[in-house]
């Protein structure tokens, strides 16, 4: 499989935004608003100027040393623009069929838009925007996917569809795919490995387990808070049971049905040695792996999920012995994103 | 207030009635057919279209260049607007003074119908330029970017993205300098003069004709009103034009 390298660095506002990246499947990059992430897909893109190296396998789209610079319609990127940056005068199939024809019906069918497709852009919702975008990147043949905040311009209810569709279709197209979003929990559910970045800086590049459990510095752990667990949602008393992959259950106060991602927070999970009986609350039993100090709290991974304590509990509970402990959080503190 | 309104609006609208008011309609079309008014009308289509053209085809580019960000950009945009606050017979003598036989250039374009092509270039120009430049500075440039990474070169990319988007801007530009250059008349009788059927448009003939033919005059006059107000009515149907063709043509 092809692989996407980038080593570059390039001036901006307030800092010099310099980054290693070698993408072979989902990487996501996440952070503050203002951090660079938007740069680097432009740098990629061919879009703006930097310093250093972007490669696909060993054919160079950029390497300053080498005085090669290629022109973004020489490097075979499908960018996907936060706010799509649609063609306004051309309508839907012309979009799709802007950088080639060949494919144009299969994608009008494949992103459920063939319906829509004399319309022009203007008339579409969010989502359907959203589609036609990828839609039209994909159209180019794109050796490498890029796609900057692809839910920033969608409301809540739209976001949820489109991630599990976008979901599905990474792992479909399996190309190297770049993706940038403030929003860790995008990041966790879309991509393979997720890249903290902030005032331009990769702080951390890792699996969304291992960036839970060992967060590089404080803020990767503020930012990047939350489980990810893998479940089925069915209705249940009002409540919603997923029963984990592990065959345990908890509840969540949010509906949802099929397979779902369940997110808990790390500071939403208290750890003890003993079961707790309490009704609303959902018990994960597991062994305890790694424990990781992060400024003046712990991280404590119990099984499944990464919960964050006060070193007098790491203390109290011996925690650093290992054995088995019980993970505990509400059921209201359990949200349930689709995937 | 309403008073104030009221005076205003008359004293904008009398001397159109008055032009119009003063020889039946029937008299003023017979003056039309005047060889006088029939020379200055070939003269005047022929120098304004020559004229729009050179506006067109070297503004755009000008204003494509003007359009992107770049240190002194702001004194460049302020020489391509000098004409407009320019007096006119200013600007006719600095293009004598620039192209004539004594010139800066050593031309012998004064007093030709190149001199009309010229002066009405230079004094109509900036209406065009203006507005160009602010239509292609309206382009997303997210779309521009969007057609790049999408395989289309800076050409193509031009003409099916920059241009179709900047129509309605690029219109109503180009009507309103096509309006400007059809009204020219100070720089044009100072560098080009007044010669009948070489050089005297519809508005130099106006002038010439007052002291001869007064009717003759206002047939012409009534001939240029209805001519401008066609290009004022165009104007003001331009955006509406590109507005619902790109927001609501989903619904046809």
């Amino acid at each position: 499989m092809a692989a996407l390298t980038l080593d570059i660095s390039l001036p901006l506002r307030s800092f010099e935004l310099a980054l290693g990246l070698h993408v072979e499947r989902t990487v996501a990059l996440v952070g503050p608003s203002g951090a660079g992430k938007t740069s680097v897909l432009r740098v990629i893109a061919g879009l703006s100027r930097a310093r250093g190296r972007v490669a696909l396998d060993d054919e160079a789209w950029l390497d300053t040393a080498m005085g090669i610079d290629r022109r973004p319609e020489e490097r075979r990127v499908g960018l996907v623009f936060q706010e799509y940056a649609l063609f306004p005068h051309l309508s839907v199939r012309a979009n799709v069929a802007y950088a080639g024809k060949a494919r144009v019906d299969e994608l009008l069918e494949r992103f459920h838009i063939a319906h829509v497709a004399d319309a022009r852009p203007g008339a579409l919702s969010g989502g359907e925007r959203q589609r036609v975008a990828l839609a039209r990147a994909l159209a180019r043949e794109p050796a490498v996917l890029l796609l900057d905040e692809p839910f920033a311009a969608l409301d809540a209810h739209t976001k949820a569809q489109v991630r599990s569709e976008l979901h599905e279709l990474l792992r479909e197209l399996a190309l190297p795919t770049l993706l940038v979003t403030h929003d860790y929990e995008d990041a966790a559910a879309l991509a393979d490995e997720v890249g903290v970045i902030v005032d331009g800086t990769l702080r951390q590049l890792a699996s969304p387990a291992e960036l839970v459990a060992r967060p590089a510095d404080a803020f990767v752990a503020s930012f990047t808070g939350a489980n990810l667990l893998h479940g089925v949602a069915t209705p249940a008393d009002g409540l919603t049971e997923v029963r984990l992959g592990s065959g345990e259950r908890v509840f969540s106060t949010d509906d949802a049905t099929g397979e779902v991602g369940v997110v808990v927070y790390p500071w939403e999970i208290a750890v003890s040695r003993e079961p707790t009986h309490d009704s609303p609350l959902n018990v994960v039993r597991g062994d305890v792996g790694s424990v990781f100090e992060v400024g003046n709290r712990v991280r404590v991974r119990i099984g499944p999920v990464t919960a964050e304590v006060t070193s007098s509990s790491v203390e109290r509970l011996e925690l650093e012995r290992g054995g088995v402990a019980y993970a505990t959080f509400k059921a209201t503190g359990t949200r349930l994103v689709s995937l | 207030m309403l008073v104030a309104s009221f005076v205003t609006l008359a004293f904008l609208a009398l001397p159109v009635i008055a032009v119009f008011a003063r020889v039946p309609p029937s008299k003023l079309v017979s003056q039309l057919g005047n060889p006088v008014v029939t020379d200055a009308l070939l003269v005047s289509l022929k120098t304004t279209l020559a004229a729009q053209a050179l506006i067109l085809v070297l503004g755009t580019p000008t204003a494509v260049i003007l359009a992107r960000r770049f240190r002194g950009r702001e004194a460049l945009v302020t020489l391509v607007e000098l004409p407009l606050v320019l007096p006119p017979a200013v600007a006719g003598l600095g293009l004598l003074a620039a192209l004539g036989r004594t010139g800066l250039l050593h031309t012998s374009i004064p007093f030709t119908q190149t001199a009309v092509v010229l002066a009405v270039a230079f004094v109509a120009s900036p209406l065009y330029v203006r507005s160009a430049i602010a239509a292609f500075e309206a382009v997303d440039a997210n779309v521009v970017a969007a057609s790049r990474t999408l395989g289309a070169g800076p050409v193509r990319t031009f003409f099916r993205v920059v241009l179709p988007l900047a129509r309605a801007g690029l219109a109503s530009g180009a009507a309103l300098a096509f309006a400007r250059g059809l009204g020219e008349f100070g720089a044009t009788i100072m560098f080009a003069g007044s010669l009948r059927g070489v050089t005297q448009t519809l508005p130099l003939a106006v002038y010439s004709e007052f002291d001869v033919d007064f009717d003759v005059a206002l047939a012409v006059s009534a001939l240029l009103i209805v001519v401008s107000a066609a290009l004022l009515v165009t104007l003001k149907w331009l955006p509406s034009l590109s507005t619902s063709r790109f927001r609501f043509a989903a619904s046809s």
